[in-house]
């Protein structure tokens, strides 16, 4: 399998080479969606399989769409942008940089410490504690639990981030621009039979999390993308920033989560501690509640800082 | 050499190869993609790491993997406010030039605000 291994990792370098030198922006996108499904195939060999679902959802699907559209969107500035360009002393220096920072990363790469240090025994030793049988789950949810309560959190300041963007004459309102409904197209036809497949498909991913490859960030991606397909095919349109409802959605996921984590330091004695014989239900409670946030944020994400004013 | 060194490697090729995408490429879009060139770089290089680490019956060390999946969903997270700032300079000035040679073209008169 080495030669299989080589032959994949010379193919990422090269497409990263294509992406870095690709004239049109269109193209750089183009590549960099066969760059994440790349590797994301390069998670799968890894033995990384919740990395791998998580790589195709977000790194390379989200973060795909979310340039593409970007790129359709500054296409105008395109010519412009071409007759900039860095003198050769740029190119010589950064070339240099490059290369330097890929030796030296070679080098540690190539110095590594044997035995190689791991917390796997650890993990394997504790999972029985957590009741969840994937071990990425019970370090996510259970061992290092406060990293993804202050990823929630990040995510929801990243969305006010992208908001707080907007001039202040569509504060409030919707994002994106108007779909036109085109009852006989192919894009309304696909919105509405995809997504029930698409719905049972992100709940089975979330749901299997608990002991298979699988969980909530990647379930939500899904979610979110059944979503935002029916928006642009024109039967839903974006509700504007400002209903309460979303509000709400936004902020019940990490709320119940820090809900959580207090009940933990009164009944188990540490903030996010599970008391023994709970762990399994506050963990899937934690989960359930997290999942509708992050597909609202994932989806509110990818759609941007509004453009509408919400009477419209 | 076994696959963690080989992606390894790949990994550190990808890290330059963004650092020196972030630096020539004028266009803000361009940087952007760079700088997740260098993300895709460092996570791959993390990955590696999570492989040698293999033990009591886990392909990888579950630790950095489950870090490597909060990497991933905050990376997009920070790209998806580096696009709305890109977005939002265009939409105020027509053009997306991070140079401080050529002056921005004048707003339009009729601003979003006063509507």
């Amino acid at each position: 399998m080495m030669a299989a291994d080589s032959g994949v990792a010379l193919l990422i370098v090269a497409l990263a080479v294509g992406i870095t030198v690709a004239r049109s922006t269109f193209a750089a996108v183009a590549g960099f969606l066969a760059y994440g499904l790349l590797l994301t195939l390069v998670w799968v060999r890894l033995h990384g399989v919740d990395v791998a679902l998580t790589e195709a959802a977000i790194g390379g699907g989200l973060t795909g769409a979310l340039l593409i559209g970007a790129a359709a969107r500054l296409r105008n500035t395109e010519a412009a942008a071409r007759a900039e360009r860095s003198g050769r002393v740029v190119h010589i220096a950064a070339a240099l940089a490059g290369v330097a920072v890929t030796a030296v990363l070679a080098v540690c790469v190539l110095t590594l410490p044997v035995p190689a240090p791991s917390l796997a025994r650890e993990v394997a030793a504790n999972l029985a504690a957590t009741e969840v049988g994937n071990p990425i789950t019970g370090v996510l949810l259970a061992f290092r639990a406060m990293d993804t309560l202050l990823e929630a959190i990040v995510l929801l300041f990243a969305l006010i981030g992208v908001w707080s963007v907007a001039p202040d004459g569509v504060w409030g309102g919707r994002p994106g621009p108007q779909h036109l409904y085109d009852p006989d197209g192919i894009l309304a036809y696909i919105a509405r039979v995809l997504p029930p497949i698409g719905i049972i498909i992100g709940m089975y991913v979330f749901w299997i999390g608990a002991d298979q490859p699988g969980g909530k960030f990647q379930g939500a991606t899904i979610l979110a993308a059944m979503w935002l397909l029916t928006v642009m095919a024109g039967l839903t349109d974006m509700p504007p920033i400002s209903r309460r409802w979303l509000r709400i959605g936004l902020v019940a996921g990490p709320l119940a989560f820090i809900a959580i984590g207090l009940y933990g330091a009164v009944a188990a004695g540490a903030f996010l501690a599970y008391p023994h014989g709970f762990a399994k239900p506050l963990i899937v409670a934690i989960e359930l509640a997290l999942m509708p946030t992050l597909a609202l944020v994932l989806a509110l994400m990818l759609a941007g800082a509004p453009q509408r004013s919400a009477l419209r | 050499m076994n696959d963690a060194t080989i992606f390894g490697l790949c990994a550190a090729a990808l890290v330059g190869l963004g650092v020196y995408g972030l630096i020539v490429n004028p266009q803000p879009l361009r940087k952007i993609l760079a700088f997740n060139i260098v993300g895709g770089g460092v996570f791959l290089l993390l990955g590696a790491i999570a492989r040698r680490g293999a033990g009591a019956g886990f392909g990888g060390d579950p630790v950095p993997q489950a870090l490597l999946i909060t990497g991933i969903v905050v990376a997009f997270s920070a790209t998806a406010l580096a696009v709305a700032l890109l977005l939002r300079l265009h939409d105020e000035t027509g053009s997306v030039t991070l140079s401080s040679d050529v002056p921005p073209p004048p707003a339009p008169a009729a601003d979003v605000d006063a509507a």
